[in-house]
């Protein structure tokens, strides 16, 4: 008896198995064909928060050093320079290593004007660890400085506009409940 | 063929040449001919389809990159094969070890010999084919233990003798299911088969009665255990052998061996549709010989061309067996079954010895019912998939 059981049950479960499998062979893969066949590029799906390569807007950066002291792993390096005549301080150079760069994302943090964040970008390939030297200062610009009142010039006005939304973003606040409250 | 060279002889075009070198040279053209223009990219055409199969029921995409949707993936694995280097273990059986891979070659392309693809287009009609296929197929046996033995590794080894233990058995529920049919025909040749069945459905011999029909599942699983194919791809299972029998191979030998599987797959295909399920037999829309030579290869082809697909279909259902299961399913459960189909027939032929055409209609019926169940239970697995799915064939 359990022989003819056996055989049944084998008939069976094949037919029901062959059924499944045929209902996928039907059914769109859900592979995402990263880099070259996919609708937009992956950086656009990425949300706000999300961690990748750090870039700078040395726009509305203060030169406060922050970033470079709270850094962990001294991945960054900025050099200020005192202009002896006009008394005008500029940045020499804002070099941030990427292959030292762990993404704790406590420079984005301490920033106070948002200008060091976290950008979508995540394609770090290069051929030699100097090319994943991100310089960030091509020639001297001088500091930002926040004007009381708020900002005058539109297009400043702008990129501060986008560096405090960075760092509201980031800062969780206590009624958004932050990562916390969403992965419980 | 044998004429256009008998013709050539006779007005002089060889002249000088003795007849058998003419004819050796004749034979060897059109070996080269077959063999590079329908066996390679067949079984060609086979690895990149079945590869995409698997994957669609693996809701992955599969090789798409080579050429239209992926179609010459295989000719870029050929010439990739082709120019590595061809290794041969120090410890290995030198003589043995080069030859293993063409008897396995050889076992699956005399099969091509006796395979009817129309009513004309056959290589040679011989009266014992079917015996013949099931005879050089298991040349292939000779070929896998071949390169088990001379491989000089425990994996090798054992996967040869796996195969050999799986051939020597399997191979008797298979010729038990072919000896069904024979009975019914009482020929063994191959047009005799395919000319004792008519094109409709319920004239095909798998529909003749019950047994027929349960003859031809059990024909189906053997061959895929002949074959070496999943489940019962024990001879070569990745997980516990490395690869079995090939492990040692390289280049160009290792690809042979899966030239033969995957022209193997078309083989049993083939012989499946020219047993149960008519062959070339088309329904008389037209005298014309051409288009109706085209048509009948037409049929034989997709017909045998869905028992390949459903091998990859039943590769991507079922996982492996263990060497116990396979002897105890084989000697169990085939070996019975198939036992009884044989005696059912024979009884069957001396009750009705023209055939019971409403038997053949009431299990013609029967196998619609289960193709409708069948899609029935597809239509289940759709509607209740989540997240929602898109219906799109192509990507």
């Amino acid at each position: 008896m359990k022989y003819i059981k056996n055989i049944a049950e084998t008939v069976a479960t094949i037919f029901e198995g062959m059924a499944i499998t045929f209902s996928h062979f039907v059914r769109r893969p859900i592979t995402i064909q990263y880099p070259d066949r996919i609708e937009k590029p992956v950086q656009e799906t990425l949300p706000l928060r999300y961690r990748g390569i750090l870039e700078v807007d040395m726009d509305i950066c203060t030169g406060c050093l922050a970033c470079e002291r709270v850094c962990p792993i001294l991945c960054i390096t900025i050099g200020i320079d005192m202009d002896k005549q006009t008394k005008q301080r500029t940045f020499g150079h804002f070099d941030i290593d990427i292959c030292k760069c762990m993404y704790c994302g406590l420079c984005a943090e301490a920033c106070p004007t948002g200008s060091i964040r976290h950008s979508q970008e995540f394609e770090g390939a290069s051929y030699n660890p100097a090319g994943l030297v991100r310089h960030f200062v091509k020639e001297p610009v001088p500091l930002y400085k926040p004007k009381k009142g708020g900002e005058t010039d539109p297009t400043m006005a702008q990129k501060v506009e986008i560096g405090l939304k960075y760092l509201d973003e980031f800062a969780t606040p206590d009624k958004a409940g932050g990562a916390a409250a969403e992965e419980g | 063929m044998r004429e256009l060279v008998e013709q050539a002889l006779r007005e002089g075009y060889f002249q000088g040449i003795p007849p058998e070198f003419v004819y050796a040279g004749a034979m060897l053209l059109t070996a080269f001919a077959v063999l590079s223009f329908f066996v390679a990219p067949l079984a060609g055409v086979t690895s990149w389809l079945e590869r995409r199969v698997w994957a669609r029921m693996q809701s992955r995409v599969g090789p798409n990159r080579v050429g239209p949707q992926g179609i010459l993936q295989w000719l870029a694995d050929g010439i990739k094969n082709l120019l590595k280097e061809d290794l041969i273990p120090a410890a290995a059986d030198r003589r043995l070890f080069t030859m293993a891979p063409y008897v396995v070659f050889v076992g699956f392309l005399a099969t091509f010999v006796v395979i009817p693809f129309g009513s004309q287009f056959i290589v040679a009609d011989l009266n014992i084919g079917i015996l013949y296929i099931l005879a050089v197929t298991s040349l292939v046996v000779v070929g896998i233990l071949m390169a088990g033995w001379s491989s000089n590794n425990k994996w090798s080894l054992l996967g040869g003798m796996r195969s050999a233990a799986q051939i020597v058995s399997y191979e008797i529920p298979a010729g038990l299911s072919v000896l069904t049919i024979i009975l019914v025909t009482g020929t063994m040749s191959m047009q005799g088969i395919i000319k004792a069945q008519g094109w409709a459905p319920w004239d095909w011999l798998v529909f003749y009665n019950p047994f027929t029909f349960i003859a031809f599942f059990l024909y189906f699983t053997s061959a895929l255990a002949e074959g070496n194919r999943t489940p019962f791809d024990i001879p070569e299972a990745e997980s516990e052998l490395v690869a079995g029998y090939v492990t040692e191979y390289s280049g160009m030998r290792f690809l042979f061996f899966f030239f033969a599987e995957w022209g193997n797959l078309y083989v049993i295909g083939a012989v499946a549709a020219t047993l149960f399920l008519g062959g070339w037999q088309i329904p008389p829309v037209t005298d014309h010989p051409l288009l109706k030579g085209i048509l009948e290869f037409a049929v034989f082809f997709l017909k045998a061309y869905f028992w390949v697909f459903v091998a990859m279909w039943v590769r991507g259902t079922l996982p492996r067996v263990r060497v116990d299961q396979l002897m105890a399913l084989c000697w169990k459960y085939l070996v019975p079954l198939s036992f009884i189909c044989l005696v059912g027939t024979a009884a069957w032929v001396l009750v009705w010895p023209q055939g019971n055409r409403a038997a053949s209609i009431a299990m013609f019926l029967l196998g619609v019912a289960i193709l409708i169940r069948f899609s029935l239970r597809v239509g289940y697995q759709i509607r209740h998939a989540r997240p929602e799915l898109y219906l799109k064939p192509y990507i």
